[in-house]
């Protein structure tokens, strides 16, 4: 029984990044009909939102410190950050550990920033072109960002941790009444998953309960009869662009402290990201959230020894095989729309 | 083809054209000496084939570094670093036989196929008489077999797998980097000094080549002085999140961990471990610990601070001779250069590129040929020392290099970006030697050297 807890657990935090990435290609597919690869990118562009923000409160003056000598025996040069010049040493190390938190609030207008000029810049050039070329320009532009982020950053991963304070594990064994440190979870993968409800939360009553929302709504289900009422529908869309790689982003901003950001990381979601949207059912934003959550808990299930040790390899293919079932089954997905794709 | 298009000027043309074709190679080898790529003029060319891009990209750069600083000093260039410190001085400063070294670089990507065309380009194209560098077993593996086939020499650089030297050793390949095997002996000692002799260790080991010859040998190394094996997992090498391969570790029984992964895989499996809380724990009584068999600094930057006070080994650390004395003298000549040139220490495997550079160079002038075959012959039983291990050997029947192994551990307090482990213990030569048909490195032959051509 413990060990289903903690699968399920496990499953939740990666299922919550899933369900973040897939819920802004749903948003984009279904307002600009655009198949978009490199939304990958985008959640990894996120997480290094995370790094430079580390980097820029942690920038530093070096100070020589003449009784320590370097490697090469010469005085050694420390580096003292800014940040503890301007609060004191206490503060400024307390700004400096929030830094992945406080990340949010500098990659939201940098996200935004970034979803705009992808979306006037290229992708608006595609909306007339069949889904192979939308297909291929956006993959290629997903590997044009990770090259960039690799020339700049390096191939290793960056750690970046959480706040101390969110650094333990929380012992949910001896919470629930099993015995103690038999099933631990991280905190901050309880804060990412909380963090993702919240914000699927928002995106939902942002399109349920606005005017703005509303008319994006209309305008997924019939863009031409929106046009006809006199409502430029183009410009909401490009706003809505711009929302999902804002939430992209913001799940790897979150994410940063759980994997250490790296320039292929975005790749590494895309595809599984894919097949979410695809079982959730094409167009259906709750289809991809329910997907999300479904296929990262059935992933982390597939992982458990027992399971490995009866069906090997079976942790890396069930996925596939879940949407193969689906889509057999089910060929619009869960809770796909009649006529999306379909013509 | 129809007969009308057929004619008697076509035929001399195809002819002429078809018959300078197969003359061309033959031409082109007419004028060595009976080997590929016999150097004839005043420079020799000397091909790097690293990781560019792809994920181990940083170290490859790192790579890249040693073999300009072997070359520059090589060349006369810079102060001359292990040259200096070298046991054998048959290098003077002027190139290798009196030719200016000049160099080509390939990109592996880490792909063995990738790795292979890089290396062959180099061998055919730029006339490249050896071949060195790489950070994957698989890459490594796979380049010998292609310089055994073309006669070319290939120094090994960063490798691990008991396979390079093992069950798929070549006679124009050697090994200068330590392997699985001699990790496994060098620390399983210092594991049961630390952590006890009753502890039951869990294994996560990445799902290939490297990952299995690692295991085993961490494995055998700890049961034979008592541990207990309780239960092997592998990782797909493209995972980054192994949660849900950590969360049951603490249920197991283990009361260590074993994570027999590397790169990216090491950082992320380690990181999720210590969020997992695995170092706070405890299990049958005991402190949890984790294990990890093979350290890379540039991995540790990675981690962080998750590395402290986990114990690993290492080929080789910048700061051995500074610790440990004299034995390891070379060391702080190579420091002294790389750092006055890049402004940072080297790598472990910045420093197996320098040194197998400077090994090739030096079997060239002792054997007084570029022959593929007289080099293997100045190699093969080759006892050296000055170049930053103590004394060496490079043993003739697998073309592995023996050597101290450095036992490190992360440090809780580093004080800079490249000073983030300590050297625990340097397990001497002896106690990590083993003989050449060891079950762990069964089956392959070194077979006979190839001059090519």
């Amino acid at each position: 029984m413990d060990q289903i807890i903690v699968q399920i657990l496990n499953g939740l935090d990666k299922g919550s990044a899933y369900a973040l990435i897939a819920l802004g290609l749903t948003l984009i597919f279904g307002t600009l009909g655009v198949v978009n690869f490199a939304h990958g990118a985008l959640f990894m562009l996120g997480a290094f939102c995370a790094v430079v923000f580390s980097r820029l409160l942690s920038l530093s003056h070096e100070v020589v410190d003449e009784t320590r000598t370097d490697f090469l025996g010469n005085p050694m040069t420390v580096d003292v950050p800014y940040m503890h010049d301007i609060f004191g040493p206490e503060v400024g190390a307390s700004i400096i550990d929030w830094a992945v938190p406080l990340s949010i609030l500098f990659s939201i207008p940098v996200m935004i920033a970034i979803g705009f000029a992808m979306e006037r810049g290229l992708i608006k050039h595609f909306y007339k072109r069949p889904h192979a070329d939308q297909i291929l320009v956006t993959f290629g532009l997903a590997i044009v960002l990770q090259e960039i982020i690799k020339a700049f950053f390096g191939a290793n991963p960056i750690q970046t941790p959480a706040p101390t304070a969110f650094t333990g594990s929380f012992d949910f064994g001896a919470w629930l009444g099993f015995d103690p440190l038999t099933i631990m979870y991280p905190y901050w993968r309880l804060v990412y998953f909380f963090f993702a409800v919240v914000v699927i939360g928002g995106v939902f009553a942002f399109l349920q309960f606005t005017t703005f929302g509303m008319v994006v709504r209309a305008g997924m289900a019939d863009r031409e009869t929106v046009g006809l009422l006199g409502i430029n529908i183009d410009k909401r869309f490009t706003i809505m662009f711009a929302v999902a790689a804002c939430v992209a982003g913001l799940a790897g901003v979150m994410y940063a402290p759980i994997v250490a950001p790296n320039y292929h990381m975005g790749m590494d979601f895309l595809v599984l990201s894919f097949v979410v949207v695809v079982v959730g059912g094409m167009g259906s934003l709750t289809g991809a959230v329910f997907a999300g959550f479904l296929l990262g808990i059935l992933e982390s299930f597939a992982s458990m020894p027992a399971i490995v040790d009866l069906l090997p390899g079976i942790n890396q293919i069930v996925i596939y095989l879940v949407a193969i079932i689906i889509l057999l089954t089910r060929p619009r997905g869960l809770m796909g729309r009649k006529g999306v794709m379909e013509e | 083809m129809s007969n009308k298009n057929l004619t008697r000027r076509g035929v001399i043309k195809t002819g002429a054209v078809a018959g300078a074709g197969l003359v061309l190679p033959t031409y082109l080898r007419a004028q060595d000496s009976g080997f590929t790529n016999a150097p004839t003029g005043d420079t020799v060319t000397l091909g790097f084939n690293v990781p560019q891009s792809g994920p181990y990209a940083d170290e490859g750069a790192d790579e890249l570094r040693a073999f300009e600083l072997a070359v520059e000093h090589l060349n006369g260039g810079g102060d001359g670093g292990m040259l200096q410190t070298f046991s054998s001085k048959a290098l003077d400063g002027t190139g290798i036989l009196g030719k200016k070294v000049e160099f080509v670089t390939g990109d592996t990507q880490t792909k063995s196929d990738a790795a292979r065309a890089s290396a062959r380009s180099m061998i055919e194209k730029d006339g490249a008489v050896m071949v060195s560098g790489g950070s994957s077993s698989g890459v490594a593996v796979a380049v010998q077999a292609l310089c055994q086939e073309a006669g070319i020499i290939f120094m090994a650089g960063l490798t691990h797998s008991n396979d390079t030297t093992g069950k798929d050793k070549k006679a124009n390949g050697f090994r200068h980097f330590f392997n699985s095997y001699m990790s496994g002996a060098a620390l399983a000692p210092i594991l049961v000094d630390q952590y006890g002799a009753d502890r039951k260790a869990y294994h996560l080991t990445a799902d290939y080549n490297w990952g299995y010859t690692t295991e085993e040998a961490m494995a055998s190394s700890t049961e034979a002085l008592g541990w207990e094996t309780v239960n092997s997992v592998k990782t797909p090498l493209t995972q980054t999140d192994f949660s849900s391969y950590i969360a049951p570790v603490l249920n197991s029984g283990a009361d260590v961990l074993v994570l027999n992964h590397y790169g990216g895989n090491m950082v992320n499996s380690l990181t999720n471990a210590v969020q997992f809380g695995l170092r706070e724990a405890e299990a049958n009584g005991k402190k949890f610990e984790i294990v990890v068999p093979l350290y890379s600094e540039l991995m540790a930057r990675g981690a962080g601070q998750n590395i402290a006070g986990i114990l690993g080994s290492q080929n080789w650390d910048w700061k051995l001779e500074n610790q440990l004395g004299d034995r390891y003298s070379g060391t702080n000549a190579f420091v002294q250069s790389f750092g006055e040139k890049y402004g940072f220490p080297p790598s472990q495997a910045a420093h197996t590129c320098y040194v197998q550079t400077l090994l090739y160079a030096d079997a060239v002038t002792r054997a007084g040929s570029f022959q593929p075959c007289a080099v293997v012959e100045a190699l093969e039983g080759f006892e050296f020392d000055g170049l930053g291990n103590g004394p060496t050997t490079y043993r003739a029947e697998d073309h592995q290099c023996f050597k101290d192994v450095v036992v490190v551990r992360g440090k809780e307090n580093p004080e800079n970006e490249f000073d983030l482990v300590e050297i625990v213990e340097v397990t001497p030569t002896e106690q990590v030697t083993y003989a050449p048909d060891h079950p762990q490195f069964a089956g392959g032959a070194l077979g006979s050297c190839n001059n090519g051509a």
